[in-house]
């Protein structure tokens, strides 16, 4: 009795009814609300879940009209929408191979080396992100036009490799400045060489940034569209196929793909949460200031 | 080499690849994007020519869009902040050990595709959505339509923003020292005063950053207005989406994306001035 006195006052005696209702609402107020706003959050995702068993009636997938599974066990009978999720695909392994490795690399340029221009290159490096995509987009296209080059996947990788650089060196600094160098120290004291040292200590223990920098890179660019839009000449990718077939009516199928897409990334996350978990166990070694 | 030489060029030979194509691929457009915008002449045959006009014509021709894409712009970021800040702030005190599941629910918008997500809202508040009938009936939506009308296209930019304005406040409040809002309810502030005047001020860096990650990107959007809106809702990015990709014009196209481009600039630092030049250096200096 008493904790339960300490952690919350007894209600005042002689409370009516309406008013310990009143009360029980002003108290948890902000949990009600944030119970709805989540719903807020999660219900087109729901609705996109939901949609990929319509059966539509024509063209458009728009209104509820009946449960099917006939588009999940064919998910690929589309094939320009198959094409364009491939492209997609290759489009954003290889933007986001490239882009791990310069970001990386940079990343570690700034944070372990004192060096004139550092403050001219992270200046270089935070413009792109707070640039809206369609001056990105049109700038792009503007060049590209004037030097007569053509546009097409080649344009959209230069494109998409450019924006995710600066998200890429963002993620896996913050990783290199919670990095505890004295284990580098007592490798080189051990006989490492700079090479070793690397290869063995600091590589390992900035893993986790650097694959939390790439799937963040590949997230961005196959999700990108507006940049797309603006540099992909007849080439299509997935968010274009879905721009596209919004004037002729969207199959069932891109709820189906984007359904995939979003338990492959629910998946995805939840597998490097627990290797950062991990990682942070390994890292633990040093004293944590808590 | 020397060592000592080698360890001074190392740094820029790791930032040079980095360095160089940011150079290439986002400096050198904006220039061509420049002299792009200076240019007369019709497809194919452009003449540089420092036609200043095209900057004014342009504008004049647009202003509507341009007016447009602030209003609504400003609106879904008041909207977003009016939502997700007292969402951020039950995340970072309230949430105990459902912390981690709800910052996994707000995020979780941005594991399907952008378009996609637009697309959702087009069928909830598609015309015979049950969601549009309950409005109707309610007398909300006057002709039985939400859809192509400047609602839907604030309602789709404030839910596609509204997670970079919940982010950068969570991370701030979560940062923030409870033991000044002890000491200012042990002061005998009661809890709206010691909220108002402790942690509201002191969550300034998150708000401005949030209020800047949301506003950037939605006065530039052109994807809500395209799916949610009709021809009088289009904004200033469907403008030059439309003119550098069906029009032809180039130099409209590269003058508008300028204008767009210096207007957000200014907005910026008119913010920033007004509302937390201070609280900024503040985060900078984290």
């Amino acid at each position: 009795m008493e904790a339960a006195t300490a952690a919350r006052p007894l209600p005042p005696p002689g409370e009516t009814r309406p008013q310990r209702s009143w009360r029980w609402l002003r108290e948890h107020a902000i949990n009600l609300y944030s119970v709805v706003a989540i719903a807020y959050m999660l219900i087109p995702i729901a609705v996109i879940i939901v949609f990929s068993f319509n059966d539509p009636v024509g063209k458009y997938n728009l209104v509820w009209s009946g449960f099917t599974t006939q588009y999940w066990g064919d998910p690929f009978a589309i094939t320009e929408l198959t094409d364009a999720l491939k492209v997609s695909l290759e489009l954003a392994a290889l933007s986001t191979l490239v882009s791990t490795i310069i970001g990386t690399m940079m990343a570690i340029a700034l944070v372990r080396h004192q060096f004139l221009g550092r403050r001219f290159a992270n200046v270089l490096i935070v413009i792109p992100m707070a640039t809206p995509e369609i001056v990105i987009g049109a700038s792009l296209l503007s060049m590209f036009l004037l030097a007569g080059l053509q546009t097409g996947f080649m344009t959209l990788l230069i494109a998409h490799v450019m924006f995710c650089i600066s998200f890429v060196v963002v993620v896996v600094r913050s990783r290199l400045i919670g990095f505890d160098r004295s284990l580098e120290e007592a490798a080189r004291d051990l006989g490492c060489t700079a090479l070793q040292t690397f290869r063995f200590i600091t590589f390992p223990l900035i893993a986790p940034g650097i694959i939390g920098a790439g799937m963040l890179a590949f997230a961005l660019s196959i999700d990108d569209f507006v940049i797309s839009n603006f540099n992909s000449g007849t080439t299509v990718t997935f968010p274009l196929y879905v721009f596209g077939a919004n004037q002729r009516g969207i199959p069932v199928q891109v709820n189906v793909i984007a359904s995939m897409l979003f338990a492959v990334t629910v998946f995805a996350m939840a597998f490097t949460v627990i290797q950062q978990r991990r990682a942070e166990k390994m890292a633990a070694v040093r004293p944590i200031d808590e | 080499m020397t060592q000592s030489n080698r360890r001074r060029l190392l740094p820029y030979l790791l930032l040079a690849p980095g360095i160089i194509w940011l150079v290439i691929f986002f400096v050198l457009p904006m220039i061509y994007m420049g002299r792009l915008s200076l240019e007369t002449g019709t497809l194919g045959n452009f003449q540089f020519n420092w036609q200043f006009s095209n900057f004014t014509d342009s504008l004049s021709a647009y202003q509507t869009q341009f007016l447009r894409s602030l209003y609504y712009a400003g609106v879904a970021t008041i909207l977003c902040f009016l939502i997700g800040y007292p969402l951020a702030y039950a995340i970072a005190f309230k949430s105990g050990r459902w912390r981690n599941a709800l910052l996994f629910a707000v995020i979780a918008p941005f594991f399907t595709t952008y378009l996609i997500r637009t697309l959702a809202w087009k069928t909830i508040l598609d015309d015979q959505s049950p969601m549009v009938n309950l409005l109707s009936t309610l007398g909300l939506a006057p002709d039985g339509r939400v859809l192509a009308t400047s609602g839907a296209v604030i309602a789709g930019l404030t839910y596609n923003f509204l997670p970079f304005m919940i982010l950068p406040i969570y991370a701030n409040l979560e940062r923030l020292d409870m033991r000044l809002v002890e000491a200012a309810k042990d002061l005998y502030s009661n809890s709206w005063t010691a909220f108002r005047k402790v942690t509201l001020p002191l969550s300034a860096p998150g708000i401005v950053a949030g209020t800047l990650l949301t506003f950037i990107p939605a006065i530039g959007d052109y994807v809500n207005a395209v799916f949610l809106g009709g021809t009088q809702q289009s904004m200033i990015g469907n403008v030059i989406q439309a003119q550098y990709l069906k029009v032809l014009d180039y130099p409209t196209a590269a003058a508008l994306s300028f204008t767009l481009m210096a207007f957000i600039l200014i907005a910026v630092l008119v913010y920033i001035k007004f509302a937390g030049s201070e609280a900024l250096m503040e985060e900078e200096a984290r």
